[in-house]
């Protein structure tokens, strides 16, 4: 047994009003620079529909993630290491900017600069590649809320595998909403593909990262990924994908999507898992072997032999600790209610989903039922084939057994909490028709629907990651000690990063220099330090300055300490 | 004249060729890449890129043959002259011409589309020109000289002149005399030699070749210390600042 802990992020689906906040503020959190004008680290696409890239989820075109080659061995889809890198010149499973959308922007100075005249000046619609004027025809939500009607969603490559007469009608229409980002996979096949080793796992958190000194610009991994969650940067010609916003879960807060999330329904939490049973599970002969079979892989962070065996692989009590408090294992393992998206990939992806049970109580509804009624759900669950094979279609390979019990148990807790709210005596036998107790799904209930912020999101710091760096880390900011003022966790990102160009805590000669963040790779303007006549080993070396102790506190630390800073730091 | 063209000329750009490589794998590995425009278009690509590779994988091996292996060894493998020349010329024109099909796919998707026309640098023009001129005056030395007009036996001159670059026995005279298609090529050659580390052309000593037989996911720990202070530290204040770092 080999522990390894992983930052997991659960999304309850019943609540996302697809509003997309969180697809805009990642992007403008990573992927507002030239180069991924088209990358969305974080989309949501509404389901029925194509997804983005158009149709991705049709793995016998694009040949993502893993299969099982003759002799039962897990093998990348698209092809043996050999195949991989005699395709390396031009590899014929990767998707196009076509694929994606064409991005755009509109001609607004035109609407300004127009001189006056009798119609109207229009902004027209000009390609963020070449400049041009463009038609838009398609875009990362094109059939958002199911727009473009059957014609567009039909093309759903998992309708199809549904029922070979689906009819979109709109009496017997369905859908939801499905945020998804990099899902930080257990065996990452993107990982797999790269022929320079560039992307790896973390051993401390399990994201997956791209190293941007390593990338090669391949683009293997763009194909490997059966998420189509890395892009190419047609700018930088490096892979990008998300980072899990690494710097911000490393103090402990959460990544931009979920602190942003309006329905407030992502969950990130720690999981512990055995390292070494991961290769075996994701390779179990049947496809719908493979949700259980993760489950397997995950171990129980209250059982004291995983403790014990976690305290030998060098994780943190910290960690341990969030492991057990942790909502995202509370949501998968002890409620199962929670499941992985498309684990017939064979990646062993680590963000889960709540299945909606809104398509069901939608139609309950409108044909004049009660929809909270757990024997009116019990049956509908059972009866309305084709929202749950298309959910099992999602979440379990096809196996509708574990999606009806998860909707099942949804159900109780809805059938249940409206008795407590009116007042009526709980009927047990609900809950335990669902295999938990009324006090279970009370908590599961307080989980779901009202849980705070510090319950959502139970994320330890990396700095408790690794137990013997503690020492060297814990004096990281002389304010936090006993008297100070303390730190909130922006001030522990600012301190750790040194974000400070725009909180204004930069020195003055410093004030222009660019935020790497924004950079778009065209100038080198403001990259480095202006040639001064003292040396510019001297100029590098000014801390970060007297000017500012007197507006940022915490630039006291700094500034109290002039003469260590004049000395190399390296 | 000659001693500058035949030897100071290709003493300056080979060093050029292998400091510009130390130079940018150490300042550089960002900007490290194959740059690649399959994203904006892939069925030309698909066509036109992997003739282009091969072939230019098998044209260099083909020099690497005629340039490195004196005619004395062949002879003492008992390969006659003649028999030497057929295999190379046609060799050498095979793959030649499949080279040059795939830079023409690639030069007319190049100009043509676009997305691909608006990616194209300054760099990469230049790199380029001297790219497609070489292959061209290449082209002409291997079918021109050899095929139409009776052979040119190069490996009496041109080849022992590259070696004696190498043996630090430069023979500058060796080359006075030879077509001025072989001048010419070599020329353009070592031009592209000492551009080649400041264009795109890096990523051919990136060949992954280490793919086919490292584990299949590569795991890393994060280690707060290590990350570029070498390559930031002049520019931005790094993590490794933090007070534990100074002290
Ligand atoms: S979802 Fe993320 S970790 Fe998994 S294969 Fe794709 S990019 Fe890699
Ligand atoms: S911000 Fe939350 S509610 Fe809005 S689309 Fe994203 S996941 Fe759904």
């Amino acid at each position: 047994m080999r522990v390894m802990a992983q930052l997991a992020m659960v999304m309850n689906l019943d609540k996302c009003i697809g509003c997309h906040t969180c697809s805009v503020t990642c992007k403008q959190a990573w992927t507002n620079r030239g180069g991924v004008e088209y990358v969305w680290f974080n989309n949501v696409e509404t389901r029925p529909g194509q997804g983005y890239p158009r149709q991705y989820q049709d793995q016998r075109r694009w040949k993502g993630g893993w299969t099982l080659n003759k002799r039962g061995r897990l093998t990348l889809r698209s092809g043996s290491r050999l195949k991989r890198l005699l395709n390396i010149f031009a590899n014929p499973d990767l998707p196009t900017v076509a694929d994606y959308y064409e991005p755009w922007t509109y001609d607004y100075d035109n609407l300004l600069s127009s001189p006056p005249s009798d119609t109207t000046p229009v902004a027209r619609p000009k390609s963020l590649i070449t400049g041009e004027d463009t038609a838009v025809t398609w875009g990362a939500n094109w059939d958002d809320d199911l727009g473009g009607g059957p014609s567009q969603v039909g093309r759903d490559p998992l309708l199809a595998r549904v029922s070979e007469q689906v009819k979109l009608e709109f009496e017997r229409t369905f859908m939801f909403y499905l945020p998804r980002i990099c899902e930080h996979c257990l065996n990452p096949s993107c990982a797999a593909s790269c022929p320079s080793g560039a992307i790896y796992k973390r051993t401390e958190d399990g994201i997956v990262l791209v190293d941007q000194d390593r990338c090669r610009g391949w683009r293997q991994c763009v194909t490997g990924c059966p998420y189509k969650k890395v892009y190419f940067n047609h700018r930088t010609g490096k892979a990008e994908k998300c980072t899990f916003c690494y710097p911000r879960v490393e103090v402990g807060i959460p990544t931009v999507c979920a602190e942003t999330c309006v329905g407030r329904l992502r969950y990130i939490g720690v999981l512990l898992y055995d390292a070494d049973a991961v290769l075996e599970a994701a390779s179990v002969p049947h496809d719908q072997d493979l949700y259980p079979a993760q489950l397997g892989v995950f171990l129980n962070p209250h059982d004291p032999r995983v403790v014990a065996e976690a305290e030998r692989a060098g994780i943190s009590q910290e960690w341990i600790e969030a492991a057990q408090a942790s909502p995202v294992y509370r949501l998968i393992v002890d409620y199962q209610v929670a499941l992985p998206l498309h684990p017939e990939y064979r990646t062993m992806p680590m963000v889960w989903y709540v299945p909606p049970l809104s398509p069901v109580v939608d139609v309950l509804t409108s044909t004049g039922h009660d929809g909270e009624d757990a024997g009116n759900l019990f049956g509908a669950i059972d009866a309305l084939r084709i929202p749950v094979e298309y959910l099992a279609e999602l979440f379990t390979a096809g196996d509708v057994g574990p999606v009806r019990a998860a909707l099942r148990r949804l159900a109780a807790m809805r059938a249940h909490m409206r008795r407590i709210n009116l007042g009526e005596e709980t009927r047990p036998d609900i809950a335990e028709s669902v295999g938990l107790t009324p006090a279970e799904i009370e908590a599961m209930y307080r989980l779901l629907a009202i849980a705070k912020y510090d319950q959502r999101y139970v994320i330890p710091s990396a700095a408790g990651a690794d137990a013997h760096r503690l020492d060297a880390l814990a004096t990281g900011c002389s304010l936090d000690s006993e008297g100070g003022p303390g730190m909130t966790a922006f001030d522990a990102i600012a301190d750790r990063f040194h974000l400070t160009d725009t909180n204004g805590a930069a020195p003055d000669d410093k004030a222009g220099r660019i935020n790497l963040l924004n950079w778009d790779g065209r100038s080198t303007t403001g990259l480095f330090p202006a040639k001064q006549t003292n040396g510019p080993d001297h100029a590098a070396d000014q801390p970060n300055g007297a000017n500012q102790a007197g507006d940022h506190p915490h630039g006291a630390d700094r500034a109290a300490e002039p003469a260590n800073a004049a000395e190399p730091t390296r | 004249m000659t001693t500058v063209l035949w030897m100071t000329v290709p003493y300056v750009a080979l060093t050029s060729f292998v400091l510009g490589h130390v130079w940018r794998y150490r300042h550089d590995q960002f900007g490290w890449t194959t740059r690649s425009s399959q994203l904006h278009e892939s069925r030309l690509l698909r066509l036109g890129s992997p003739m282009f590779h091969f072939g230019l994988l098998a044209v260099i091996g083909g020099h690497v043959l005629g340039i490195a292996v004196p005619a004395s060894w062949t002879e003492a493998l008992g390969v006659s002259e003649f028999a030497y020349h057929l295999v190379s010329v046609s060799a050498g024109t095979l793959s030649g011409l499949v080279t040059v099909a795939g830079l023409a796919i690639l030069l007319y998707r190049r100009v043509t589309v676009p997305a691909v026309r608006k990616a194209t640098t300054t760099n990469d023009k230049i790199m380029y020109v001297l790219l497609t001129t070489a292959i061209a005056t290449g082209m002409l030395n291997t079918v021109g000289s050899n095929l139409i007009g009776g052979g040119y036996d190069y490996r009496a001159t041109v080849s022992p002149w590259f070696r004696g670059l190498f043996t630090i026995h430069p023979r500058p005279e060796l080359m006075v005399g030879t077509p001025v298609s072989f001048q010419v090529h070599n020329l353009v050659v070592l031009a592209l030699l000492a551009l080649w580390p400041y264009t795109r052309l890096v990523h051919v000593f990136s060949a992954p070749l280490g793919y086919l037989v490292r584990p299949y996911v590569v795991y890393r720990g994060r280690d707060p210390r290590r990350p570029d202070v070498r390559r930031y530290a002049r520019a931005w204040q790094t993590p490794s600042s933090t007070p534990a770092a100074r002290r």
